[in-house]
């Protein structure tokens, strides 16, 4: 078993790329569809936007504790992350392959690195319905093998692709990453600076942050911003195997918990954590 | 009354003024042959989450959704899935603090993750898209189908951010966005240039979408129950009929184009 090199590297200071090679067994990482392909997407350049040689998504084969694997990671530094129709399809495209692979028998362990604002509003619809398929392969391969998610930061993980991440058996993040359907900005724009100020850090991870999802049950590990660290989480999901119910399946348990909140009193993170946290309600 | 209400007392036969939250109507009827559950997501002013009271899909309303359709899934266990017929008329999610605090994300990966597991275990399901369906709401409620009908009329739309967001976010006039469309058919918000994308069943063409009369009912039923038996007749149960279109093939190629390098690559 070849374990991947042991350095204290910050997992966010990473390209995409090199995350997904950092995380997969040394020596293994070989990228699919990669720049020199120059896939790129057609619908930038006539909206004046510079397109990318992989158009922001990384899809990388190369084994996970000896066991074969497939890491999709969204380049945050690209459109911020943005799907758009070739990139979408660089994250739905592998994971029908994984699938169709366990169907034969022969299952693929699947890593999403999630980077994303969403879908890029350039190829709109194309980003839609890209989605769409992303969560129906998702959902059809948790029957099969879990799938394990990481929101490291410092995009975060918005729109259709926290979808996504909601999907995910296992939801890997670090105190930097933040996971949500709206970004803040949004918000802001959209219910005014009274709904949520955007510029108030503390606010934004008190509620979206890493620390408070993992607190509350909305994701599963909050691990150290170290690419040693965030490796072995990963690996160490894979290892437990999938979850007896997956979180997006927990109705029950959810709509008690939407019960139980009393609209007519202010609500903040940690108020909610005394609500939610380390499983309190379920006891 | 909003559209999605319309249509599903329409063709649901009942108004659902049972239903908890009152936001998420579920009925189950027939279509021709065929045993059916209709789902819609209405306005609900009473709603407990404010900002999910015009017809917005909220926390509340994708794990009801979620709820009503794997108690289908549940109930049919042994054989003999019914349908499932997403009434679509959602105008996005709501834009709150406390809805982000609460996991809207999750609420709606919950109704996602119902609908996708009803389809594999072989429910046809069925979108008909009446009116707005925009964003995550899209998303959760009429995505997962088997089969997408829409109403071609002015009123329904498919786009992933209203049109007056859209412009602030990527700083352009509306006019600007309009020119763009007229180029770009996913930028383009009306029901037409969605088809051309290829993902729509069917178009359903001549029918008042506002004030249906029994002639325009018997024929959205008509498309329905073609929809269910094309599904069923097909039997496959994952999206890839999608790209199998002829629109797809000319307006999807990039995905067609990934997806092959990703064959002839994969195993190395």
């Amino acid at each position: 078993m070849t374990a991947p090199v042991q350095t204290r590297t910050k997992f966010t200071e990473l390209s995409a790329r090199e995350r997904a090679a950092a995380l997969l067994d040394h020596g293994t990482f070989r990228e699919l569809i990669g720049p020199f392909e120059r896939l790129e997407s057609p619908h930038l350049e006539p909206q004046g936007v510079v397109p990318a040689c992989d158009d922001g998504v990384v899809v990388a084969r190369g084994d996970l504790d000896g066991e074969r694997a497939v890491v999709l990671a969204v380049e945050g530094l690209f459109q911020g992350g943005g799907i758009g129709e070739v990139s979408g399809a660089k994250i739905a495209g592998p994971l029908e392959l994984a699938l169709r692979d366990a169907e034969r028998g022969h299952p693929i362990r699947p890593v999403l690195l999630l980077e994303t604002g969403g879908i890029r509003l350039q190829e709109a619809n194309l980003g839609l319905l890209a989605l769409a398929e992303v969560h129906a392969a998702i959902v059809a391969l948790c029957r099969h093998v879990p799938v394990v998610g990481v929101v490291a930061g410092l995009v975060g993980c918005f729109g259709g692709m926290a979808i996504a991440a909601g999907l995910c058996s296992h939801l890997v993040m670090t105190r930097e990453g933040r996971l949500g359907l709206n970004g803040p900005q949004v918000i802001e724009q959209e219910a005014g600076v009274a709904e949520l100020d955007s510029e108030d850090r503390r606010l934004i991870w008190g509620t979206i942050g890493g620390e408070q999802r993992t607190a509350t049950g909305v994701a599963d590990a909050l691990v150290e911003d170290d690419v040693a660290k965030v490796a072995e989480a990963v690996r160490a999901a894979f290892a437990a195997g999938p979850p007896a119910e997956h979180r997006s399946a927990q109705v029950g348990r959810y709509e008690a918990r939407l019960a139980e909140i009393d609209t007519s009193e202010p609500l903040d993170g940690s108020a909610l954590r005394a609500l939610w946290g380390d499983g309190e309600d379920d006891r | 009354m909003s559209r999605g209400k319309t249509w599903f007392e329409a063709l649901a036969g009942t108004d659902a003024r049972e239903a908890k939250p009152a936001s998420v109507l579920c009925a189950d009827g027939t279509v021709g042959d065929e045993r059916v559950r209709f789902l819609a997501v209405v306005p609900n002013p009473e709603a407990k989450f404010p900002r999910s009271r015009e017809g917005e899909l909220g926390l509340e309303e994708g794990w009801a959704l979620a709820r009503h359709v794997r108690d289908a899934v549940v109930e049919d266990g042994d054989g003999d899935p019914r349908a499932l017929v997403a009434v679509v008329d959602v105008p996005g999610q709501p834009y709150g603090y406390r809805e982000e605090l609460l996991g809207l994300h999750l609420a709606l990966a919950a109704a996602v993750d119902a609908y996708a597991t009803a389809r594999l275990a072989g429910h046809p399901v069925v979108a008909l898209v009446v009116g707005q369906a925009i964003s995550g709401a899209f998303l959760a409620h009429g995505m997962q189908a088997n089969r997408i009908l829409a109403l071609e009329d002015p009123g329904v739309t498919v786009q992933v951010m209203s049109k007056r967001s859209t412009a602030r976010v990527t700083q352009r006039s509306v006019d600007e966005l309009d020119e763009i469309a007229e180029e770009v058919p996913a930028t383009a918000y009306d029901i037409t240039s969605f088809a051309r994308l290829g993902a729509l069943h069917r178009l359903i063409e001549g029918v008042d979408a506002d004030e249906p009369v029994t002639e325009d009912v018997e024929t959205v039923r008509d498309a329905l129950a073609e929809a269910i038996s094309s599904a069923r007749r097909d039997g496959s149960s994952d999206l890839s009929g999608r790209l199998a279109s002829l629109e797809a093939h000319q307006h999807r190629s990039a995905s067609l184009r990934v997806r092959k390098r990703l064959v002839e690559e994969w195993s190395g």
